[in-house]
């Protein structure tokens, strides 16, 4: 149970950094932390005690595999989260082209 | 059956489209209008022959527990032909207007990658796998918000991605969650097994859902991102993001997750309830004191979504009904509002309305289809928003909620307050303009021809004979969450 | 020193000789990825920072003069084609979308399971370029200048 919690004490982490930071880069990184936390919550419920891992080898050594199913769900979530933060360090240099500035305080043309 | 060729023609053309571009964009438009024409007759198709019965198709021929499955029941259905309808008007809308911008081919790609992850949220019969196409469909979303290249349309993307994927962790830690307690991922799986575990894992799940898809349809207060994200897109994609974006993805999954998979329980309706009208007041007051057309449209957009919500909430059938009507009402005639805020802007050159003047002489259609629209939406009959509008208050009286039903109606006083000053200002203002920046081409012109004409015929679609086979069907998948789980897996 | 000529001496070395070492653990993991754990997305990682340890220890000119930015974009795309086409032709055999329409051969051997070799190289290939290309034209900017594009 400790686990889980920690887990979440992760998530909430970089929660807060997502919404105190004021450069853009750190809310990017504190982004990335907040998806690693719900991974590993999502690897951690796999587990099983005095479980072996997930692959088939030729003596037959496990009978008692881990759950292979979000071991799959996680590569999927990475590759997506890949693609997110890619998006997201392009439109940090394209605002610093333009704003010529790192700091959300003074990108701020948009409001009300 | 044409359940996986509603994900395979839009992603093979978004892939050929970026295979065989070069600078100019011909082959782009032809093979993107193809495959939202094929798609439309698709999904008309099925909605006119077979729209009272279940599929299920199961993905790489393996048996549901262990594969991914698609479903499509009476509500796919209606959902695939509003998406694939306003997908072919705004394709028609944008052919000219993107010709002003730079690389014109990667539009047409990212709006095939849009059409794929809607039409994928919507077929789909599995959680995880309605998580996967929800992202394609936000990328693509991203990447179009900012396509002008202008500083402005960074700063509302990035704003924009950022709370999309605070919401999609959220999400994806639901379905983790989900998933730990039943170990299945498929929803009719889900729904079967959920009522034998622990009532307080449903109770988490549905809240932890609600902020996630929630941030997704913009409801208040997690609206933040719309305002900006939708009045710096160009006017096609404003008019898809508002349209249909914010329905397919939030609205929807909320109705299939709440409804069909959770069991709507009591306390979620009455938290719709009270956010729904929320969402109608206050949003109609901030869209009041604006002065931007297109960001005066993107808080009408949060303030009708506010009165779907409020029909979902009160949870009877007259109520869903007319949330489901305002569903298809609201995704025509915003899309034709935003269709005409894009023709001004081209002409007049500018986005504020004390700048604009009379405009009827000069571009007949845009304010004749701009007057049809806004009655519309004030609800006035005999247009469409009048009736939904009229069946989501009786609703709420015939139910008790009577001051659930004063606050709808205090939101449409509202709302034909702004629109009047729209068309106050934006159309019949005091200098007449004679010459315009730039010519409205005749693919626009019928776009909006085509809605105009939508906004009236679909009246037609309450009258009681046609509302057996159309809305009807809908109404009883929504609220029959046995039914579901017999229809998918047979017992 | 000019920021487009890459890194000293020492790493450029170094390079010439640690980057096919990369690429062949690369395919390994790719070509193995139906027997042991990694397959297609893993390995197109592995082989995508091969080319990037090129482009970081030489500048961006030398990859300029020796590879063709359009062509590795054409395979990214025409990949993606194959993976659909592959679907669409389990759906054509008569299984189902995706289906495994090949014999699954021998346990434990590396030609069987089907098509999941093939998927695996597909999707190798992918993401591979996609990889490069991103990060490619992610470096176009130059930050120091004080903005200005390349």
């Amino acid at each position: 149970m400790t686990v889980y919690l920690l887990c979440f004490t992760l998530l909430l982490v970089g929660l807060y950094g997502a919404l105190t930071k004021r450069d853009l880069i750190k809310i990017i990184l504190s982004l990335g932390i907040m998806g690693y936390a719900v991974n590993l919550m999502i690897i951690l419920f796999a587990y099983k005690k005095g479980a072996s891992f997930a692959i088939m080898v030729k003596d037959g050594i496990n009978s008692n595999m881990v759950d292979p199913l979000p071991q799959a769900l996680i590569l999927t979530s990475i590759v997506i989260e890949l693609g997110i933060t890619a998006m997201l360090v392009a439109l940090a240099i394209r605002l610093f082209q333009k704003y010529k500035t790192f700091d959300i305080t003074k990108i701020r043309r948009l409001s009300g | 059956m044409i359940l996986p060729f509603l994900i395979i023609i839009p992603l093979l053309a978004a892939f050929l489209i970026s295979l065989i571009s070069g600078e100019k964009d011909n082959w782009a438009i032809v093979l993107s209008i193809l495959a939202v024409i094929s798609l439309l007759v698709l999904s008309l198709f099925s909605f006119f022959t077979t729209g009272k019965d279940t599929f299920v198709y199961e993905m790489s021929g393996w048996k549901i527990p262990l594969t991914i499955c698609l479903v499509q029941d009476a509500l796919s259905t209606f959902m695939l032909v509003i998406v694939n309808l306003i997908a072919l008007t705004s394709l028609m809308f944008s052919v000219s207007y993107i010709r002003h911008y730079a690389g014109p081919w990667k539009y047409y790609a990212l709006f095939m990658l849009l059409i794929t992850g809607m039409n994928g949220v919507i077929a789909t019969g599995d959680i995880f796998n309605l998580f996967v196409f929800m992202e394609i469909a936000l990328f693509a979303a991203y990447a179009l918000v900012a396509f002008g290249a202008k500083a402005e349309e960074y700063e509302a993307a990035f704003k924009y991605a950022v709370m999309g994927s605070i919401s999609s962790t959220l999400i994806l830690l639901g379905i983790g969650i989900l998933y730990a307690a039943t170990s299945n991922l498929t929803m009719a799986n889900i729904a079967e097994v959920l009522p034998t575990k622990d009532p307080r894992i449903s109770l988490w799940v549905a809240a932890i859902f609600l902020t996630g898809f929630g941030l997704k349809s913009a409801i208040m207060p997690f609206h933040a991102w719309l305002p900006d994200a939708h009045s710096s897109a160009p006017a096609p994609i404003s008019s898809m993001l508002s349209g249909v974006l914010i329905k397919a993805l939030g609205i929807y999954a909320i109705i299939r997750i709440f409804f069909n998979v959770l069991g709507a329980p009591q306390a979620f309706l009455t938290i719709f309830m009270v956010m729904g009208s929320i969402s109608i007041i206050v949003a109609s007051y901030l869209a009041l004191g604006q002065w931007d057309l297109k960001r005066l449209l993107a808080y009408s957009s949060i303030s009708q979504i506010g009165f779907i919500l409020l029909g979902l909430g009160i949870g009877t059938k007259l109520a869903i009904l007319g949330a489901l009507f305002h569903i298809l009402n609201h995704a025509v005639f915003k899309s034709l509002l935003f269709y005409n805020a894009g023709a001004v802007e081209m002409a007049v050159g500018t986005r504020d309305l004390r700048q604009m003047g009379n405009l009827k002489k000069a571009m007949p259609v845009t304010s004749w289809t701009s007057m049809i629209a806004s009655l519309s939406v004030s609800g006035l009959p005999p247009f469409n928003g009048f009736f939904s509008k009229l069946i989501i208050i009786i609703a709420a009286v015939q139910s008790q909620n009577i001051i659930y039903a004063i606050v709808a109606v205090i939101g449409s006083l509202l709302t034909l307050a702004y629109f009047m000053k729209v068309q106050r200002y934006g159309f019949h203002g005091n200098n007449v303009i004679q010459e315009l920046k730039a010519a409205i081409s005749p693919g626009m012109k019928s776009a909006m021809i085509i809605l105009a004409v939508l906004c009236i015929v679909t009246s037609i679609l309450i009258i009681p004979g046609i509302r057996e086979v159309t809305l009807d069907p809908v109404v009883s998948v929504i609220t029959n969450k046995t039914g579901y789980i017999y229809e998918v897996l047979g017992r | 020193m000019k920021q487009s000529n890459g890194m000293t001496l020492i790493v450029k070395t170094v390079t010439r000789i640690s980057v096919w070492l990369i690429l062949l653990y690369g395919i390994y993991i790719i070509v193995h990825g139906h027997l042991s754990p990694g397959g297609g997305f893993a390995g197109g990682v592995i082989i995508a920072l091969a080319f990037l340890n090129v482009m970081l220890a030489y500048g961006r000119d030398f990859i300029k003069l020796w590879i063709n930015i359009g062509f590795l974009h054409d395979i990214e795309s025409s990949s993606a084609a194959l993976f659909l086409a592959m679907g669409i032709l389990g759906m054509a055999v008569g299984g189902g979308f995706l289906a495994n329409f090949i014999s699954h051969g021998k346990l434990y051997h590396l030609l069987s399971a089907g098509t999941i070799p093939f998927l695996n190289i597909i999707i190798a290939a992918k993401v591979s370029m996609g990889l490069f290309v991103v990060v490619w034209t992610l470096s176009i900017f130059h930050l120091d200048k004080g903005g200005k594009e390349e």
